[in-house]
């Protein structure tokens, strides 16, 4: 029988679950995150420092839905990823090589090779077990950055980088015109390679792991391998936003590798929803901002605010803000329906 | 005849529980045999040794020639060992054709691709297809599995196993918990399964089990009580007792 070709769901409007039955294509809408990144640069010039974090936060989350929301891998220790890569390329950039596209190999790499070595051992286990290995990798890299003072510089963090100009000819400027322009760029290429991976064959069978790693073993899916490479995929992504955060602050402080990072960045990614990849770019743009003028605010109880706000979010919104979109869309549709 | 499946002297235990019990098990080439035991008769237990999930503490198991006693579940599925479970073992927030296509692609090689397009992968998408409207589903391809109603889902189950192009195929409770009208629908479809794959089916519905098999095992307390034909077995007064109860 000859098949009709898949048509999308509905459904999946924003939720991008990957699959063979789902259309790849870029839809319209997608463009829209770009566009805004681009405004900002022209509109609101003087938040390109904080554009620049934003940016490498939601490639960071960006990582972590890979492997939480996509593969189900639960973790608290990702800031061991994003940390070694942070202080991959600032080691490199100050005692071997300041070229910045030579540190983001590098912290890939190394960020990369230690995912798979560490995913190698934890992937056997799950739940809490797991949980609670990821953080002591975590602990276990913060307490070597801060005792080995010679390279990380401690707890004084490792300060004294410079970079080359990107392509030899844009410096890192004061105002972070450049810091932004490359950021950007570099998380558009972190967002096409994700997206890719999530509609490809690969990703499918990663939601399907996710969804019943007991059925994936029953039809012959190597299902432990598929978690590592996936781990190990995450992992570089991670190393390559702390190269940037490196890059484009040119200094290193143990906060790379904390256990609060790690919590920060699963809040932002639950509220901007997990496993729809955008969550990782709504998440962090909704922290950090309301981060921003709370903390102007109300400068000593801030947090509360963000508490309050992820707690309404959890409750009346438990796909976060993506997730309260498509449940309004879907509303919006059977209301509109004959 | 050739032997598609057989284990020698398997035996599990927990502790001092023995859950099976040295079984010498057949299962010849193109089969359409029973295993059937009252509840704890370690049935289960039993299909979960075959298919790898479990280990067994000592005994073997042969699937046609390779030994796979030791072998991995994906290295059963790749050498021609599919299963359906007892209870819905779906993915239940897939689309019912990923559910299939899932399988198709993991057998032929595909599910590791990471820089092609899954739903391009038209002799995935298109086995698929194919395979869900040969058991009355192409219409509910693009439906989340979980809308199915249950007896439907049981055939996503069959689907999901005949998507690995088993050559030996188990079947834990495909009728389990599904309306006496739906199990009809069941069992036309695997009246329908083609001839060279040998089916061991675990089944408490008996009217199922009598006009599907053709050979029965009886297991009991984790050991074979009997085996031999559909008939051998209604009038094995052992069965009766353990089994089948004595109105039988």
């Amino acid at each position: 029988m000859a098949a009709t070709p898949a048509a999308p769901l509905a459904t999946q409007a924003t939720t991008h679950s990957g699959g063979y039955a789902v259309d790849p294509r870029i839809r319209p809408i997608e463009w829209l995150p770009w566009v805004a990144a681009i405004a900002v640069y022209f509109v609101a010039p003087s938040y390109l420092p904080l554009g620049s974090y934003i940016l490498i936060l939601m490639l960071f989350a960006l990582s972590l839905d890979l492997i939480l929301g996509y593969a189900g891998i639960i973790t608290l220790g990702h800031t061991a990823y994003f940390g070694l890569g942070a202080y991959a390329a600032g080691i490199l950039a100050k005692f071997v090589t300041a070229d910045p596209f030579i540190g983001l190999a590098v912290a890939a790499v190394t960020a990369g090779v230690f995912g798979l070595l560490t995913g190698a051992v934890i992937l056997r286990t799950q739940g809490l077990t797991l949980l609670m290995l990821t953080l002591a990798i975590t602990s276990i890299c913060y307490e070597v950055a801060n005792k080995a003072t010679d390279w990380t510089g401690g707890a004084d963090g490792l300060s004294g980088i410079t970079m080359d100009p990107v392509l030899g000819a844009f410096r890192f400027d004061l105002f972070g015109k450049t810091a932004y322009v490359y950021t950007l760029v570099f998380l558009f290429v972190g967002w096409w390679l994700v997206r890719r991976l999530i509609y490809s064959p690969f990703g499918a069978s990663l939601t399907g792991i996710r969804e019943n790693p007991v059925r994936m073993h029953a039809v012959g899916a190597p299902v432990y391998r598929r978690l590592v490479v996936v781990y190990g995929i995450s992992a570089a992504i991670a190393g390559v936003a702390g190269a940037l955060l490196t890059q484009t602050t040119q200094f290193v402080g143990l906060k790379v590798l904390g256990f609060e990072l790690s919590g920060d960045l699963l809040v932002m990614l639950i509220l901007g929803g997990v496993g729809r990849i955008y969550g990782a770019f709504v998440g962090p743009l909704i922290y950090l901002l309301a981060q921003d003028l709370l903390a102007k605010q109300y400068p000593e109880y801030w947090y509360f605010w963000i508490g309050a706000l992820l707690v309404v979010i959890v409750l009346f919104a438990p796909g976060g803000v993506l997730g309260l979109v498509d449940s309004l869309r879907a509303r919006y549709r059977r209301w509109r329906a004959p | 005849m050739n032997v598609a499946l057989a284990t020698r002297a398997l035996c599990k235990r927990f502790g001092a529980l023995t859950v099976a019990d040295n079984i010498d098990f057949r299962l010849e080439a193109g089969a359409r045999h029973a295993l059937i035991g009252p509840n704890g008769a370690g049935k289960t237990t039993f299909v979960n040794m075959l298919t790898g999930r479990i280990p067994p503490s000592s005994g073997s198991i042969l699937l046609g020639a390779d030994e796979i006693t030791r072998a991995s579940q994906s290295d059963r599925v790749k050498l021609g060992l599919g299963r359906t479970f007892q209870i819905n073992t779906l993915f239940r927030n897939l689309t019912v054709l990923d559910n299939v296509a899932l399988a198709v692609a993991e057998r032929t090689g595909v599910g590791a691709a990471m820089m092609r397009v899954a739903s391009r992968q038209r002799t995935v998408v298109e086995e698929g297809m194919a395979l869900l409207a040969s058991l009355g589903l192409a219409d509910d391809a693009r439906q989340p599995v979980t809308g199915l109603p249950y007896g439907k889902q049981r055939l996503v189950e069959i689907a999901i196993a005949l998507g690995l192009r088993p050559k030996v195929l188990l079947l834990d409770e495909p009728a389990a918990g599904v309306p006496s009208l739906e199990s009809h629908r069941i069992l036309e479809v695997l009246e329908t399964l083609p001839n060279d794959i040998a089916i061991l089916i675990i089944e408490h519905d008996m009217d199922l089990v009598f006009r599907f098999a053709k050979r029965i095992t009886v297991l009991a307390q984790g050991a074979v009580l009997a085996e031999g034909t559909v008939d051998e077995i209604r009038h094995d007064p052992r069965v009766r007792q353990v089994y089948l109860g004595e109105e039988h």
